[in-house]
């Protein structure tokens, strides 16, 4: 097996605020091959600010310390701002949740996406444009022609989302951080957009992970999950057997999920034990 | 308690008109708790807004507990019917307490012991009294929509229209808002209306339901027919194959569908 895409070696994110630190990510360490990793966890639970602490977002007053945070050989902690400006956009790419903040209002989505592909190297307009229609095709956008030269308010949600995935694409990532990149799709939409991830990774070798907080999407469609509780990960497990896990909180996360084949008249509520926390 | 007929709806006129709801008949019987699935987009909250007279431009008829509701709605139908919105965030002003939410209601429709019934709604939905004096920013999202509940009950409604009220809260928080909710119709008797994407909280919550896609009622069925996996609908069996989670066949079929 070659080296890992990415080492993470006690992570730790702390946010100084008047009332106090709060320790957001707490000493975590995983690694990822090119493969589809998933991230779960609650609302709080540090999952978010794990992915932006790789990607060197996390700004003041937050605080990013890790003994490493090395992406494929390059020591993340130890760049220059522009360094990883390189690197991000480029080389490791993060797609968010919600496309109506994260796409531009006033320019042109196709632009927005031949934008990306010219930050990173001397490339001519005409190529870029052509890149961009192509990767508006590989989203599957049907007349990405005239989607180009639409405006982010003329298209629906789930093309929004597929354009910024575009936008993402376009410089070859190799490793891809989707941050609840469905949650606000419907269904089939979100399962065509699953899709077109699931071949980034297994026909181009890309590293994907995967931040949400549904259990039952990341049991399917990731390779491995890592569960958060407060900052720390209480469960690492190949997502096949999320369903025999072991931690008491993934339990009680799993237990509470309503489900279509069985009627129970109460669903079991999650009894937090403050040990879970040490 | 509820009798649509033939309820049509359209946003806006001409050209860039849009066809709500389509033709659109329902009945919910007193006491039964009624799910509408679809997607976004599909008419489902539409319908719902129509019942709770927050939209009036529409076709048909729709009657609850007996009387149209197209005629003068006094006082006593908008206390029969409550809504619990989507957004816990978004539906309780920021700038006014626990208290002065919940009693807004029973001010408006001149009811008499408030303070006692703010004491009792609160205890009613799990929280007690220490919440009463509270602002929004200082409750959880769970909380929240307890609060937004409470707004709904303290008028003792038959009828609680609840817009997805769920999905915006995590899932431990999600399955203690689904307890409270039947608790309560066990409680108090009442009629839900339910609105979801989430087929497994209309199977755990709802004793019928209606799948809706572009403006129409496509499915009715039973909550155990759908436990049982008996779908007649085409589009009801793909929002089931989704709600198992991702299959790339199935991703496949829906690319091929266009």
């Amino acid at each position: 097996m070659s080296a890992p895409l990415l080492e993470v070696e006690n992570l730790s994110v702390r946010f100084a605020t008047p009332k106090g630190d709060i320790d957001a990510v707490r000493s975590i360490s995983f690694q990822l091959g090119r493969e589809r990793l998933g991230i779960v966890g609650e609302s709080g639970s540090g999952k978010s600010v794990t992915a932006k602490a790789i990607l060197g977002l996390v700004r003041a007053p937050g605080k990013v310390h890790a003994d490493t945070l090395r992406f494929d050989g390059i020591d993340l902690l130890h760049q220059n701002e522009r360094a990883l400006r390189d690197i991000r956009g480029q080389r490791i790419s993060m797609v968010m949740q919600d496309p109506k903040f994260s796409l531009n209002p006033v320019m042109k989505v196709g632009k927005q996406i031949s934008e990306a592909i010219q930050a990173h190297g001397r490339i001519p307009s005409k190529v870029a444009i052509q890149k961009s229609i192509d990767m508006l095709n590989a989203v599957r956008i049907r007349d990405p022609e005239h989607v180009y030269h639409s405006y982010p308010h003329e298209v629906s949600g789930g093309m929004g989302q597929r354009i910024m995935l575009a936008t993402m694409l376009a410089t070859n990532p190799d490793l891809l951080i989707a941050d609840e990149p469905t949650s606000a799709l419907d269904v089939t939409v979100q399962t065509q957009v699953l899709a077109i991830l699931d071949d980034l990774v297994s026909e181009r070798g890309m590293g994907l992970i995967f931040v949400s907080h549904d259990l039952n999407l990341v049991a399917s469609f990731c390779d491995r999950v890592l569960v958060m509780y407060a900052g720390r990960i209480v469960e690492s497990c190949s997502a096949s057997e999320l369903r025999q896990a072991k931690h008491p909180y993934t339990i009680g996360l799993l237990d509470s999920l309503p489900r279509i084949d069985q009627q129970r008249t109460t669903l079991p509520t999650l009894q937090r034990d403050p040990a879970w926390l040490t | 308690m509820i009798r649509i007929d033939n309820l049509n709806v359209v946003f806006g006129r001409g050209d860039r008109s849009v066809h709500a709801v389509r033709n659109t008949n329902l009945e919910v019987e007193a006491g039964e708790s009624f799910g509408l699935v679809g997607e976004s987009g599909s008419g489902k909250t539409t319908v719902l807004r129509v019942i709770a007279g927050l939209i009036e431009s529409w076709n048909g008829s729709v009657q609850v507990n007996d009387q149209d509701i197209r005629k003068q709605r006094g006082f006593e139908s908008f206390r029969h019917t409550q809504m619990v919105f989507q957004d816990p965030y978004g539906a309780l002003h920021p700038r006014h307490t626990v208290d002065t939410i919940v009693s807004e209601p029973a001010r408006i429709h001149k009811l008499t012991y408030v303070e006692q019934r703010v004491t009792d709604v609160l205890l009613n939905v799990g929280l007690g009294s220490r919440f009463r004096y509270r602002y929004p920013h200082q409750l959880s999202g769970g909380q929240r929509q307890r609060v937004a509940i409470a707004r709904a009950l303290i008028l003792q409604p038959r009828l609680l229209l609840l817009d997805e009220p769920t999905s915006a809260l995590d899932v431990s928080v999600q399955a203690e808002v689904l307890n409270l909710l039947s608790k309560l119709r066990e409680e108090h008797g009442l009629t839900y209306l339910l609105v979801s994407h989430d087929l497994a909280v209309v199977a755990h919550l709802c004793d019928r339901l209606a799948v809706m896609q572009h403006g129409r009622i496509v499915e009715t069925m039973t909550a155990q027919q759908l436990r049982t996996n008996q779908p007649s609908h085409e589009y009801t069996r793909t929002l089931m194959k989704a709600s198992e989670g991702y299959d790339r066949a199935h991703a496949a079929s829906l690319f091929n569908m266009g």
